[in-house]
Order: C-alpha cells, then sequence, then structure tokens
C-alpha cells in the first residue's frame, strides 16, 4: 500500500518536476557550465578553453563594479528604509476605524500601476529640461534651493530618485502583508498590557513586533532579494542605456552583456549571473540565521 | 477590598439605526470585600460586558462603580489596580514562564519602580502560590493548558491587585482538569483573599466555588445569592432552569380548590395559593419512587448510574424533552410496567405564574 502510495506521488509531482527540470534546474546548470567557457560563442556553438577568466574579467569591468555598488547602495538604502514606512502606515492604518479601507486601498494603488507609467511620472517630476525645471526643482526653488537634475545630474541626485522610486514601488505589498499581520494579532494581548499599564511603546516593542517578526522576516528576506534583482526600475527612469547614466545595476549589466549595445557576451552574462546569485544565496542565509536565532530566544 | 456596582448600565448603539442594544441593565450590587463572585448567564446575557466594566477595558454609558470608598468610574484600566485573566489566557508566547508573570512588574513606573532582583522574587512568590515555579523558564506553548491557566492567574495577581477578575477560566479545559483547576482557583482565592469575580456560563462551575453567584439575563440581573439560595428558591422560571443538572423539570399545571394539579394528577396538597393556571417545576431529586403515588409518568427507560438511578419518563403536560428523575439506587423500579408512579418532595417542586414566570411561595397543606 505505503508502496503504491509512493509511487502515485511521483506522479501527481511529474509535470511539475518536468516542467522545473526543463526551465529552471537545466538552464541554471548551463548557465554555470557557460561561466567557466572563455569566449563562447552561441551562434557558432565554440569556445577558446575552460577557466576562471570570465569571472575575472567581469570583476575587473568597471561598469560590473559601478552596478556592483549601485545594487548595494539601493538594497542597503530602501529594504530598511520601506519596511520601516511601511510597518509605520500599518501601524497607522490598524489604528483608525474612519476611512481606513479608502485609505488601504491608496496606499495599495501602486502596485496594480505599471512600473514603466510610474517611471514616466517620475521622470516629469524630477526631470530638468530647457523649458521646465520639473515640480520637484519648482518646491526647491520655494524654499531657497537651488535646482538640481535629477535625471541627467549628478551621481547622488540620481541615486536619490532611483532609491525613492524603489520605495514607493515596493511599499504597498509590504503594507498589505503588515496590517493583515497586525490584524491577526489576538486582542487580548493588548487588553491584557493594558489592564497591566504597559505603555504605548511598550506595547508595541515587546508585544507587537514579536507578533508581527516572522512576517517582518519574511518582508526582509524578499525585499532584499527583490532589490539585489533590481532592474526595470532604473531602465524606467533612466533609459536602456545605463552604463552611460552610470546608474546600472548587476542584472541590468547581465543583460547588456548579453543583449546591450555590443552584446553577445553569454559567458561574461553567465558569470556576472552567478556572482549576484552568490551575493544573493549569502545574505539571504544570513538573514535566516539572523530570523531563526531571534525566534528561538 | 468591596466593590460596589451602581446602576451600572452599558448601551451599545444599533449599526442599524434601531434602538440601542443594552448589555448591561441597571445592575445594582455590593460585592463584599474577600468573596469569590460567579457571574453566571447564557451567552449574550452581558456577564462578560460586566466584567469589562469592572475592570475598565469597557466605560459604563451610565452608573457608578466603586472600589471600596473610590470612585473608579472614569478611571482607566491600569490605575484601576485589577488583575484580569483572559478565556484565551493571553500569554506573550515570545516571553518565558517567569517573563510573562514579570511583564506587569516591568511596567511600574517612578517610585513604585522595582529593582530586577525585587521583579524576580515577586515573580516567582507568584509562580509558587500557583504551584508552576518548576516551569519558569518554559515557553506557554510548552506548557499544558491548566499549567498555562496558571501562569495567567500568577501575571494577574503578581501586581498585587485590588481586584482579580476571571473570564471564563476553564472553559479551556478538559473535564478533569476543570474540576481541579476550579478547586485550584479557590484556594488560591481563600489564601490570598482577593474579591474575586469571575464569569461563566457553567453553572456548576459557578455554584461549586462561589460565596455567591450571580444569575443574568439579557443585561439584567435575576436573582443574586448564595449558590444553595438560588437553587432552592429561584425567583422565576429562567433562573430555576438554568440551576441544576439534570435541568429542572416543567409541566403545565393549575391550582384548583389548595390542590396542584398537572393534568389530572392532584399532585400535591398547598394552600396560600388562588386558582391559576402555573408552571409547575419539579428538580429532579423531588420525585419519590412510590406505587401509589399520584404523579402518573409513562415510563421510558431507566438508567443506572451507580449511586443512583435516573427514571426517564415522560407526561403529556411536560414542557420538556423527558422527565428526569434522580431516585436512589436502593429504589427498584419496575421496568416490566410501562407507568411509574411517583409522589412529589414539596420543598423541591416550584410553582411559576404563568404569565409573569416568577415562583409563587406556598404553604403545604397537612
Amino acid at each position: 500500500m505505503l508502496e503504491k502510495n509512493n509511487m502515485k506521488g511521483w506522479i501527481y509531482l511529474l509535470p511539475a518536476i518536468v516542467f522545473l527540470g526543463i526551465f529552471m534546474i537545466y538552464p541554471l546548470f548551463d548557465v554555470f557550465v557557460y561561466s567557466f567557457e572563455e569566449g563562447y560563442n552561441s551562434a557558432s556553438q565554440t569556445y577558446f578553453g575552460v577557466g576562471m577568466y570570465n569571472y575575472s574579467y567581469v570583476l575587473h569591468d568597471p561598469y560590473f563594479i559601478q552596478a556592483l555598488k549601485n545594487t548595494f547602495i539601493l538594497v542597503i538604502i530602501t529594504v530598511p528604509i520601506s519596511t520601516l514606512i511601511a510597518l509605520l502606515i500599518s501601524v497607522g492604518l490598524n489604528s483608525i476605524t474612519k476611512l481606513k479601507e479608502l485609505f488601504q486601498t491608496v496606499f495599495f494603488l501602486p502596485y496594480v500601476t505599471n512600473t514603466l507609467a510610474v517611471g514616466l511620472v517620475f521622470m516629469i517630476l524630477f526631470k530638468k529640461t530647457a523649458y521646465s525645471d520639473g515640480l520637484i526643482n519648482m518646491l526647491i526653488h520655494l524654499f531657497g534651493g537651488n535646482s538640481v537634475d535629477f535625471i541627467d545630474g549628478p551621481y547622488w541626485a540620481k541615486m536619490f530618485v532611483l532609491c525613492f522610486y524603489t520605495i514607493w514601488v515596493v511599499l504597498p505589498f509590504k503594507i498589505l502583508i503588515l496590517t493583515s499581520a497586525l490584524a491577526s494579532v489576538n486582542q487580548d494581548y493588548y487588553k491584557a498590557a493594558k489592564v497591566d499599564g504597559t505603555s504605548r511603546w511598550r506595547i508595541f516593542y515587546k508585544i507587537t513586533l514579536p507578533m508581527i517578526s516572522p512576517m517582518l522576516f519574511y518582508l526582509i528576506i524578499t525585499g532584499f532579494i527583490g532589490a539585489f534583482k533590481a532592474y526595470s526600475d532604473a531602465v524606467a527612469l533612466f533609459g536602456t542605456d545605463l552604463n552611460a547614466a552610470g546608474m546600472n545595476t548587476i542584472v541590468g549589466y547581465v543583460y547588456d552583456m548579453l543583449y546591450g549595445n555590443g552584446g553577445g557576451y553569454p559567458s561574461f552574462a553567465s558569470a556576472a549571473a552567478l556572482i549576484l546569485f552568490a551575493i544573493v544565496l549569502t545574505i539571504t542565509v544570513i538573514n535566516l540565521l539572523i530570523s531563526n536565532r531571534s525566534s528561538t530566544n | 477590598m468591596k466593590i460596589v456596582l451602581e446602576h451600572l448600565t452599558k448601551r451599545y448603539p444599533n449599526r442599524d439605526g434601531g434602538d440601542d442594544v443594552i448589555a448591561v441593565n441597571d445592575f445594582t450590587f455590593e460585592i463584599p470585600d474577600g468573596k469569590l463572585i460567579g457571574l453566571l448567564g447564557p451567552s449574550g446575557c452581558g456577564k462578560s460586558t460586566t466584567l469589562n466594566l469592572i475592570s475598565g477595558l469597557e466605560s459604563a454609558s451610565s452608573g457608578k462603580i466603586y472600589f471600596g470608598e473610590s470612585d473608579v468610574t472614569s478611571l482607566p484600566p491600569e490605575n484601576r489596580g485589577v488583575g484580569l485573566v483572559f478565556q484565551s489566557y493571553a500569554l506573550y508566547p515570545h516571553l518565558t514562564v517567569l517573563q510573562n508573570i514579570m511583564f506587569p512588574l516591568e511596567n511600574f513606573k517612578g517610585k513604585d519602580k522595582l529593582s530586577k532582583e525585587e521583579m524576580v522574587k515577586r515573580a516567582t512568590e507568584a509562580a509558587r502560590l500557583v504551584q508552576i515555579e518548576q516551569f519558569l523558564t518554559r515557553k506557554p506553548s510548552q506548557l499544558s493548558g491548566g499549567q498555562q491557566q496558571r501562569v495567567a492567574i500568577a501575571r494577574a495577581l503578581v501586581k498585587m491587585p485590588r481586584v482579580l477578575l476571571l473570564d471564563e477560566p476553564l472553559s479551556n479545559l478538559d473535564a478533569r482538569l476543570r474540576l481541579q483547576t476550579r478547586e485550584e482557583i479557590r484556594r488560591i482565592q481563600r489564601e490570598t483573599n482577593i474579591t474575586t469575580v469571575f464569569v461563566t456560563h457553567d453553572q456548576e462551575e459557578a455554584m461549586s466555588i462561589s460565596d455567591m453567584i450571580v444569575v443574568m439575563k439579557l443585561g439584567i440581573v435575576q436573582q443574586i445569592g448564595k449558590p444553595q439560595d438560588v437553587y432552592d428558591y429561584p425567583v422565576n422560571l429562567f433562573v430555576a432552569k438554568f440551576l441544576g443538572t439534570p435541568p429542572i423539570n416543567v409541566f403545565e399545571g393549575r391550582v384548583q380548590n389548595n390542590t396542584l394539579y398537572i393534568g389530572d394528577d392532584a399532585v400535591l396538597d398547598i394552600e396560600g395559593v388562588e386558582d391559576k393556571n402555573v408552571y409547575v417545576g419539579i428538580r429532579s431529586e423531588g420525585f419519590i419512587l412510590d406505587e401509589n403515588g399520584p404523579f402518573i409518568c409513562k415510563l421510558t427507560a431507566v438508567e443506572v448510574m451507580g449511586r443512583d438511578t435516573s427514571v426517564v419518563s415522560t407526561h403529556k403536560d411536560m414542557l420538556v424533552e423527558s422527565i428526569r428523575s434522580i431516585i436512589s439506587a436502593e429504589n427498584k423500579v419496575d421496568t416490566s410496567s410501562d407507568t411509574v408512579r411517583f409522589s412529589l418532595k414539596p420543598f423541591k417542586t416550584i410553582i411559576f405564574d404563568h404569565d409573569t414566570e416568577e415562583s409563587i411561595p406556598y404553604k403545604v397543606r397537612k
């Protein structure tokens, strides 16, 4: 009986295994192989040799270094800030009763809006042209500052727009998850704390936060992964030639190596992709270790 | 600390625009110092709301609450000095038992602030009182329901409240544990001598450990008294039906010429009641097996329970599913016959007015 059930189980799993095998496992394996084949040409399916040259090339490529730096800055700034803002908004949403649904809808809107369309709006807000300074620059003027070109101007300005945009785009999902996590906390905990005269801050810090910590960790981990894979956001703001703008990301670099101006460097692309994979894996493992430790303590 | 409730009323606005919902209606009662009071009633009777009003988690629409001589009606819960045990226990799952018990102490501010050693000492004392001192380093999830319940009580007691409130304290426990825990609650209450109010829908639970019980229905207090008094002298049919297992047997009856009739059976000779239709309530222990008894019922089944015997029968004027009478096991019921005859104990037979459903006092005619 057990044998038979076992067999049945495998048959149920078969379609998924086949699809995953063809579209996930095999390409992954292939990318791994490509990354060690030096000078691979996809048209003639030939290569010169096997070794670490691709990795060495990528790691010495100033464009890759720039992309790496951009990605790290993006991750380090946007993940904590977006999670924190989402937490504040969720706590706020959870404690109001009037207009709660309206605000929930408003905060969720960015999630159903197209990335490129939003990118266009951001460009109009921030871009400085010969005819107009853009809304943000008008505001800066109003407060007595000097106008800055956020789209074609200095590096920090462009990075600011990219981070701002990323935070704005990832907020709704985080708010959605956190409001439902907050709503699912048993109200008796709060009543008990209230009867015991617990201050609001202590209730938040000692009860609410630990109660929703699994969801927070989930958001931080997926936030890290998502930010490391950022690409379309940068394209939406700065166009496809990200290297020229100095705003490339690791995924953008991989894309450029495959299809960009020169294009046709699958080996370099594979090596870069595997470096990204190693980074994401390391960060995720560290995240999981921390979250496991804090949940057992 | 005595608790005085004066015309306590709680209304909730009706969402559909109709009349307000009155959860607690004009509740007046003085709970004596150091007593254990059971608030009893079916769900939706306002007993939990009353508890929340005393704790301060809900504010009264009108009326006053005094702890001792001080008016606490408008005080927030944290300033009332109450310990509250929740039905769900509400133990913080990420904290150990010791941290849970210490939690209320860590909230003390200013001159009341305790040192870490003092907090641990008091928490350990509370844990010893409820006999869980061996579990201090465990998480609540590693404890059984009964142990969690004790932790919740310890947490409520550790700040030395003036009043201890328990909301359905036993409903999450299995039958055996419930019996044990209710004695435990009684013991802890006696040892600490804190005025305690607990809420339950289980009449047996309330009767067994309370000094006094308050029976409520639809926000209105029906009767307040010692458990035995309320059981013996219910003011109305609702209270009579609510107390007692098996429940009281209710019949359509009438009083005629100083005789109480159920159907055509003249079951009791009484005096002091005018002729009218009544409801007759007979406690299950109010039946005496009697070959010549005036009350004739159709025998359905005899259930032997060891200590006593439960006779299940029917009667055309009964208002219950079946008549349950508990008689001593020494009496043998003739199971070959399809009728069974009883005479009734006057003290266990209660007459209620047919319109108001209030009980009517009567005397037995000699």
